[in-house]
């Protein structure tokens, strides 16, 4: 009790200290590359999704992408939590919660788009059972229901879900951290030790549950949440020991030789029985620990090598990813949508590797240019060439949610 | 300093991430060839076993004769009137009778439509009293992928399939599903597969990696499984393919010489 009475005395006195300062560049730089690498990863069979960090350790692009969203959503809500109170800050966070909604169904319709079409031209007795999967095209009144209750997901259309429900859940939460840090955080994890020893997760339509288990993946987000509301800084001595670096390489050495296993079938041998027995499967839906772990190696590895002062982030070779993270929701729907194009064109070519390459990097390309398209929207809109002005909306703050 | 230190552990990663990479095209790296069929070539790589078909090498060697029962759903049959006929199953035997010609082989095909790996595993106990298999092919996977079955619950089932079929002294083949470019993007089949791995691997099974060869054989440019067609060739083709991989693959693990059977005939 004593401990959550300092803590809500820090937080008072300080002003919320990481929200206080400028805004921290590396969080717009890691989602806008996490934002690109889950655009490679979505498109199936490609060449270039070879260097994307999936298969170089356990976690992907998607930890990345919901922790910083936890950080970012803390940092900009967290204020206006503070200074226009509850209720406004909670409009504003639903608000954003429903525009992510509306964005997600226009993706199923796109998607739903290129199935039919796929249903009425593709035909061949090979895959006789597996056009099965286009069954749910003949009763289009449930598939369509099912999917505005966001049970219906097409492959790949997960995440979205996801964000939404973490952000319905986010007022209390946002309210409990900004009192009681330490409490949130620790419910944070109960509720995932519990979700893990009880099976909870939310329906899914046909069958089975979700891919992306919100009572597990909420632990990412509001951890994040946490370290942007002052947590971060209470690490700092952590995060400066040597041994704690010296542990992250090890265990991110240690994934990676796991994850070449998985890539040469001959190294499976080298990995002990009782080792696999105790590892596996290692599993994306509840947010496994390893994967939980790894993130957190990457996090250390990186924050230590990428200072928040780095001159880099400044320079105008980061500055297309930056961009792309600062519109991340906007962006992650095109990435979707690219996914979708890039595989379309791919399957209908039989494209080879040259060509995946091109998509790829026209893809990126797209994103980028887009990004750019939106700021100089909100720029024109009248809140300032750049970040300068302060701006009325803390979510158009250069940086959303 | 740090952004030396950042560089250079970026350089080293690239480096390690760029040797990571396995070639794309196995065909280019000279490997071995396993299927004699003339124009659906598998490299050794991908026809490897985990275990050894022991049942199989003794019901081969003692007796001269191999009884195999293949268990599966749609994608182990072939629409059309002849379709057992072309289908894996029946192109299987025939391989096997043409590789073994002094052994019996009788396959026995139990394939329905539709059946998820549960109804699969509540129906092998009979197959394996009725049919006394030294072998159990088992395709899997697929419609549990397409009803959205839970990973941990397919593992389940495939696990215990396994078990019966252990505990019956037959080996077991699983087979896992067939790559289909087309609808990849909405039939996510990786979960599944995985499973698939690691069951085998752990239960000493052998996988046919049925996605890999034919991911293969689009990539080779073999088959264009892109290709949108009435016509039963390219399948019938296909499932050539298979069951001559399938042969092969059934032959090196029970470590039969197929030559020395035929010489010593």
């Amino acid at each position: 009790m004593a401990a959550m009475g300092t803590t809500m005395g820090t937080t008072t006195t300080s002003q919320l200290p990481a929200a206080a300062g400028e805004r921290d560049l590396r969080l717009d730089l890691f989602r806008g590359l996490a934002l690109w690498l889950i655009f490679l990863d979505h498109i199936p069979e490609n060449v270039v999704s070879w260097i994307t960090i999936r298969n170089y350790g356990f976690s992907d692009a998607t930890e990345i992408f919901i922790f910083i969203s936890g950080y970012t959503a803390a940092f900009v809500y967290g204020r206006a939590m503070r200074e226009r109170g509850f209720v406004v800050s909670s409009a504003r966070i639903l608000r954003r919660a429903w525009q992510i909604y509306v964005a997600h169904i226009f993706l199923f319709t796109i998607f739903m788009a290129e199935i039919a079409y796929v249903a009425s031209t593709f035909e061949n007795p090979l895959y006789a059972e597996e056009m099965n999967i286009l069954d749910f095209l003949k009763q289009p009144d449930v598939t369509i229901f099912q999917a505005l209750l966001l049970k219906f997901k097409p492959v790949n259309m997960d995440v979205l879900p996801l964000y939404i429900v973490l952000l319905l859940l986010f007022p209390p939460m946002l309210y409990l951290l900004l009192r009681l840090p330490t409490f949130a955080l620790a419910g944070s994890a109960l509720v995932y030790v519990l979700a893990w020893n009880l099976d909870w997760n939310l329906p899914a339509y046909p069958n089975g549950v979700w891919f992306f288990n919100p009572f597990a993946w909420q632990l990412l987000f509001v951890f994040g949440a946490w370290c942007a509301l002052g947590g971060a800084r209470r690490l700092a001595g952590v995060l400066r020991s040597r041994l704690v670096l010296a542990l992250a390489i090890a265990y991110l050495v240690f994934a990676f030789a796991i994850t070449l296993t998985w890539h040469f079938e001959s190294l499976a041998r080298f990995v002990p029985v009782w080792l696999s027995d105790w590892m596996y499967p290692i599993d994306k839906t509840n947010l496994d620990v390893l994967r939980f772990a790894h993130f957190l190696a990457l996090a250390i590895v990186t924050v230590r090598f990428v200072p928040r002062e780095w001159s880099g982030l400044r320079s105008r070779i980061l500055q297309p990813a930056i961009l792309c993270g600062q519109h991340s929701l906007e962006i992650f729907c095109l990435g979707v949508f690219l996914a979708f194009a890039a595989q379309f064109i791919i399957a209908e070519s039989s494209g080879g590797p040259l060509e995946q390459t091109a998509l790829s990097v026209l893809g990126i390309l797209i994103m980028i240019a887009a990004a750019a398209l939106i700021s100089w929207y909100k720029a024109m809109e009248g809140r300032g060439p750049t970040s300068r002005a302060k701006p009325r909306n803390a979510d158009l703050a250069g940086g959303e949610a | 300093m740090t952004l030396i230190v950042a560089l250079l552990t970026a350089v080293a990663l690239f480096d390690a991430a760029a040797a990571a990479e396995p070639p794309p095209q196995p065909a280019q790296s000279g490997a071995p060839i396993a299927a004699p069929a003339p124009d659906c070539v598998v490299p050794e790589s991908l026809l490897e076993a985990d275990s050894d078909l022991t049942h199989v090498a003794d019901a081969v060697k003692d007796h001269h004769r191999l009884d195999i029962s293949v268990i599966g759903s749609g994608s182990s049959a072939l629409p059309g009137p002849d379709g057992a006929r072309f289908a894996y199953p029946a192109r299987l035997e025939q391989v096997l009778k043409g590789l073994l010609p002094d052994v019996q082989v009788k396959v026995t095909v139990h394939v329905a439509l539709r059946q998820t790996t549960e109804q699969m595993a509540a129906g092998l106990a009979k197959v394996l009293t009725d049919d006394k298999p030294d072998l159990v092919v088992w395709q899997a996977g697929t419609v549990d992928a397409l009803r959205g079955i839970e990973p941990d619950e397919f593992r389940a089932k495939l696990e215990s399939g396994l078990e019966t079929i252990t505990a019956a002294g037959a080996d077991a083949i699983v087979m896992n599903m067939q790559y289909s470019p087309r609808i990849e993007s909405m039939l996510n089949v990786s979960a599944y597969a995985d499973v698939m791995h690691w069951v085998a691997h752990e239960r000493g099974a052998v996988l046919f990696d049925r996605l890999a060869i034919m991911h293969y054989w689009t990539d080779a440019g073999i088959f264009d499984l892109y290709a949108a067609t009435k016509d039963y060739a390219m399948a019938r083709r296909v499932h050539d393919c298979i069951g001559r991989a399938l042969a092969s693959q059934i032959v090196n693990a029970a470590h039969l010489d197929a030559g020395k059977l035929q010489t010593t005939r």
